[in-house]
């Protein structure tokens, strides 16, 4: 598998580590303890488009949310999580 | 029968070969008798060319057996090629290169390939059916382990593999292209020329030692010549195209995602040793932008009794034995055929001076091609005929025709070439889990869908002319370049003659599938046959996937290349099902059989993983150091001196001369990140339990991290060098994963915090100087104008310093051993002279460098939690820091680390533990259990992390935990340690040993 790092370009996918979910976010520090449960152990195993984290540890050290096909491998997207993360800022502010 | 005998099989050249040198003879043995060959030649045609019909026995039976194919699907002729360390067993004789001295040994027959004791399994074949191991070796159930299993590895298998290391090399590659073709047959050709010219990087990969596929094997020509030389030209073409590299002996095994192959290249096998430093074989990754699977077709053998003696072969491989090699496998030749293509192997064979006896025509209706082929080989016509039996012990010379009338004929012969017609190649395709489907004009399974990027053309592709093969390819290779954006031209093709094909229905298996005329064969290589699959169909195996693991249908080396097709057609018959609707199994990487040492590569032995040596590294060794692994590091354990008889005397040692005078040790392996920014407090805030906003610069701190479940992750210490800039340490085991904790933090977390790290573990020496007299050493290093003095540099002060007149260095008063300590960082390089200046200026003081046994006793003496405590199931709490988490800020972690379940006093917190018996050993791993209790699970209450022998104290110390630890204090308990069988007594107390009150560190 390739992933296409938007800072270093297409590299194997041995040059990345793999996290999980990126759909699910970090409660609020005051957030019920079933979001903080939810959050920390439960996950969906979807058979089909998926948003998930990974880390190009051999590479750049960004975090990307990778959009994949759990079926086919097919990527759809690679962006940077720092950016998506500042996206939903500004989303959840306005 | 005596007009048969061994004349007939005498060595049969014909003196051409296009894929041969005839005038250069080289020799090697096979089961210990030399034999003459040509250059160019395999195994297979060489023992062919030499008369040997007979080259293996079958795995169940230990039937006699002979070369069926000519290529990698080779069922029968299954070889231990050369000796000792690089003896390798299981190589297919079809594919191996004869080099002159080669070695080869016949393999699954005992005494000899002639003469096979076990042949008499054939005696018993009533019992070998279909499940014969799930149905036999049920019961008794304890005869498994001791009867039958030894009994079936003794009797079972192939070939042996060496006893000794392998002594070749093997390596790794990658290589990019635009477009890979995979085969270089009239298909695989066309293809390259076509996306060559357009300037794409072109990988053209062939398994084979020569270029040209079928075209070696036939007599066919194109425009005007040979086929083989047509190729020749072609890849002459290739080779003026800057961008186009070929590969040959390469086989592309695999189709992984993303446009990603795996390709073997044999480098050396076709030699006897590889040259030195050269690989024997090497695993490449190919990322391709598109593939184009060229890789041809299988040619299916025909079902009848008796289809497996030797001197029976698949009538393609008859052919390119005579046209590549230069070898007429028989004198006198039978054809079983369902289609045209078989028929041409008549005219081949007569023109390399053979007879062709009979031409065994199963189709109903005589063709035009079938009576022109008869008539000019003078060969007797049986149309709608099929051979019944099959005679000749040790390789065929005869056999049984049943006319379409029903009357039988004898015909004597000493080889059958039959053929069933072709399936494409296709395993490459459904590598991602499409399934083929059935054509049924065809009679084959053809690819329609692919991976991604990838595209099928020729025989691969159900194209079955030479014409339509080189038509296609050309086509496929001008899309796949389009597609990487390379306009492409369409080559000039060669005009060829136009091929019918003409089949019109897979076999109709034998009538009389009782066998008394003789076992019909599917699978050559698990003696898997007619009957067998009849049976499992019976018995209700209906799925492909199950008939394969019930009767071992295309299973091993060879896959069932040449026997999936015909045992599904047998199912379909059995089950009342048409083929399309039985399918067939899935097939997964690899293609071909790819030896373990290719796949590990460069990576075995001391290579496996790569060595991390620390800055001090070459001193210690001179200093006589052992080292012991630490994650990939390599560090000092301890650094015995003349006249310490065991390991424990000189650890001693090492602690007693810091704890009354000075040592040190490299701790350059602990993880060391630079964090800095405006928000590099807040960052650390959310990082750690702890506070950090009110660290004042030139101060360290201890911290603890969480992981998000609320358990203990890491912990160390971090100094404050400036208002934006501090330095983090990590364990030396989790230096990475907290790097990678951090960057998730903060690119995921909290974007908005405006910090930048990185880490500078590898730019730091960083050595440790313990020990009531450390200060003075240090006096001798630090350079004057920075005061030493406690009151000026106090316990856990950090600072930014000059060392030996101007080197810049970092200072920080840490200490691991309870010891007034220092730790000095200097830049790397400069590792090696501190701790030799160290030795120099610290022998007035006595002192001596400590290794990692040591820096462990005294941290346990001390209290301080590492690996063995921060194991991942450990809380704040259960490590007696709860009271370090912070109510006043959000930190990873903090919400689940409160719940009640991990805060419960009842779960087992850290503590110290000293033997009631002072002689009696702790031992790490130990379980705690109350005083008089049974040593069962019911009364665990907890275990021994980390154990020493304390000189200090003169006597065992171990930390573990224990439930209620700290309430328990001044209690005993009972340890059992279940490895040694012993229960001990042990007195509960503080986890800190020595100098509670911290009075060593504040001078």
């Amino acid at each position: 598998m390739r992933l296409n790092c938007p800072c270093c370009g297409p590299r194997g996918v041995e040059e990345f580590t793999y996290r999980g979910d990126a759909t699910v976010r970090r409660p609020a520090p005051d957030a019920a303890a079933s979001d903080w449960v939810d959050y920390v152990y439960l996950r969906d195993n979807p058979a089909g488009w998926h948003r998930e984290l990974w880390y190009h540890a051999a590479g750049c050290h960004a975090w990307l949310v990778v959009t994949r096909d759990t079926r086919t491998h097919e990527i759809a997207d690679v962006a940077r999580a720092v950016d998506i993360a500042r996206q939903d800022r500004e989303n959840a502010g306005s | 029968m005596t007009l048969f005998g061994k004349k007939m099989t005498a060595a049969t050249r014909t003196g051409g070969g296009n894929g041969i040198d005839p005038a250069r003879v080289i020799h090697f043995t096979f089961d210990g008798v030399r034999y003459p060959a040509h250059p160019g030649d395999t195994l297979a045609a060489a023992l062919l060319a030499n008369g040997q019909r007979l080259v293996g026995r079958s795995f169940k039976y230990h039937r006699p057996r002979g070369v069926l194919s000519a290529g990698p699907e080779e069922p029968n002729a299954l070889m231990e090629l050369r000796t000792g360390a690089r003896r390798e067993p299981n190589s297919r004789a079809t594919v191996t290169e004869v080099y002159d001295g080669l070695e080869a040994c016949s393999q699954n027959r005992w005494p000899s390939l002639r003469m096979d004791a076990l042949g008499v399994n054939g005696l018993f074949s009533p019992i070998f059916t279909a499940g014969f191991y799930y149905k036999t070796f049920m019961w008794p159930a304890p005869f498994w382990e001791k009867v039958y299993e030894p009994l079936i590895r003794r009797a079972a298998g192939l070939g042996r593999a060496a006893d000794e290391a392998d002594p070749d090399l093997y390596e790794k590659a990658t290589t990019f292209c635009d477009v890979l073709v995979v085969g270089s047959g009239p298909a695989g050709l066309a293809a390259a020329l076509a996306a060559g010219q357009s300037g794409a990087r072109v990988v053209l990969c062939e398994q084979d030692s020569v270029t040209g596929g079928r075209l070696r094997a036939e007599r066919n020509e194109l425009d005007g010549v040979p086929g083989w030389q047509w190729a020749r030209q072609a890849m002459d073409s290739l080779r003026q195209m800057p961008e186009v590299r070929i590969m040959t002996r390469t086989c592309v095994f695999g189709a992984y995602d993303g446009g990603t192959y795996g390709a073997l290249e044999r480098v050396a096998d076709h030699v006897a040793t590889p040259a030195a430093g050269q690989p024997r074989q090497r695993l490449w990754r190919i990322v391709a932008g598109r593939c184009i699977v060229a890789s041809g077709g299988i040619e299916r053998p025909m079902v009848f009794p008796g289809n497996d003696r030797p001197g029976i072969m698949l009538a393609g491989a008859v052919r390119t034995y005579i046209n590549r090699f230069g070898v007429v496998p028989g004198r006198r030749a039978v054809i079983h055929t369902n289609n045209d293509d078989g028929l041409r192997t008549a005219m081949d064979l007569v023109h390399a001076g053979a007879v062709v006896a009979a031409i065994v025509d199963t189709r109903d209706t005589e063709t035009a091609l079938a009576r022109q082929v008869a008539q000019e080989s003078g060969a007797r016509l049986f149309t709608g005929g099929a051979i019944a039996a099959t005679y000749g012990r040790l390789g065929v010379h005869a056999a049984a025709i049943r006319d379409r009338s029903g009357r039988v004929r004898h015909v004597p012969c000493d080889l059958i070439a039959m053929s069933g017609g072709w399936n494409p190649e296709l395993s490459l395709t459904t590598h991602h889990g499409a399934k083929p489907s059935y054509n049924a004009e065809l009679c084959a399974f053809v690819p329609t869908t692919f991976p991604p990027g990838m595209q099928a053309a020729g025989v691969a592709n159900g194209a079955f002319t030479t014409a339509d093969c080189l038509r296609e390819g050309a086509r496929q290779g001008q899309d796949a370049a389009a597609a990487c954006g390379f306009a492409a031209e369409p080559p000039a093709l060669p005009v060829v003659d136009a091929e019918s094909y003409g089949i019109v229905s897979l076999q109709p298996l034998p009538h009389d599938q009782s066998g008394k005329d003789g076992k019909a064969f599917i699978d050559f290589q698990n003696d898997v046959t007619a009957r067998d699959v009849k049976l499992a169909a019976l018995e209700g195996f209906r799925s492909v996937e199950h008939l394969k693991r019930y009767t071992t249908l295309g299973m091993a080396t060879d896959q069932g290349k040449t026997a999936n097709v015909n045992g599904l057609v047998q199912l379909a018959q059995q089950t009342g099902r048409s083929i399309a609707q039985t399918g067939t199994t899935m097939f997964r990487p690899p293609v071909q059989p790819v030896a373990i040492g290719a796949v590990a590569g460069a990576h075995t032995g001391t290579h496996f993983r790569p060595d991390r040596l620390t800055p001090t590294h070459e001193w210690a060794r001179q200093q006589g150091a052992v080292f012991t692994a630490n994650g990939i590091w390599h560090r000092a354990q301890w650094f015995a001196q003349p006249g310490e008889g065991h390991w424990r005397d000189t650890v001693n040692r090492e602690v007693r001369t810091v704890r009354t005078a000075v040592g040190f040790c490299d701790v350059t392996t602990l993880g060391k990140i630079d964090i800095q920014g405006p928000d590099a407090a807040t960052f650390l805030e959310r990082l750690y339990v702890n506070g950090w906003q009110k660290l004042p610069v030139g101060r360290a701190r201890y911290g603890l991290m969480l992981r998000e479940d609320g358990f203990a992750f890491d912990d160390g210490t971090t100094a404050r060098l400036g208002p934006q800039h501090y330095v983090m340490t990590t364990t030396t085991a989790h230096a990475g994963t907290v790097m990678q904790h951090m960057e998730l933090c903060h690119q995921w977390l909290w974007p908005e915090l405006d910090v930048h790290f990185i880490s500078v573990t590898d730019e730091w020496a960083q050595l440790a100087i313990a020990g009531p007299r450390s200060r003075e050493v240090l006096r001798h290093v630090v350079d004057p104008d920075f005061d030493l003095s406690h009151e000026a540099f106090g316990y856990m002060g950090a600072a930014d310093i000059t060392i030996c007149g101007g080197q810049a260095a970092r200072l920080f008063r840490l200490s691991f051993s309870g010891e007034l300590a220092f730790e000095l960082a200097v830049p790397a390089r400069y590792g090696d002279a501190l701790a030799r200046l160290l030795m120099k200026v610290g022998a007035p003081y006595g002192i001596t460098p400590y290794g990692t046994e040591a820096l462990g006793v005294m941290r346990i003496e001390k209290g301080h939690p590492a690996g063995p405590e921060l194991n991942g199931q450990t809380t704040a709490h259960d490590l007696g820091m709860g009271q370090m988490l912070s109510s006043r800020k959000d930190f990873i972690g903090r919400t689940m680390a409160m719940r009640p379940a991990l805060t419960d006093a009842a779960r087992p917190t850290l503590v110290g533990l000293r033997p009631v018996n002072p002689s009696d050993e702790l031992v790490a791993g130990s379980h705690l259990l109350p005083r008089g209790a049974e040593p069962t699970g019911a009364h665990d209450q907890g275990w021994i992390s980390s154990a020493a022998w304390s000189p200090t104290l003169d006597g065992w110390i171990a930390l573990g935990f224990l439930s209620n630890g700290p309430a328990r204090h001044g209690e005993t308990i009972m340890v059992h340690n279940p490895l040694a069988d012993s229960v001990i007594a042990a007195t509960v107390g503080s986890p800190i040993f020595l100098d509670p009150e911290g009075a060593r560190l504040h001078v």
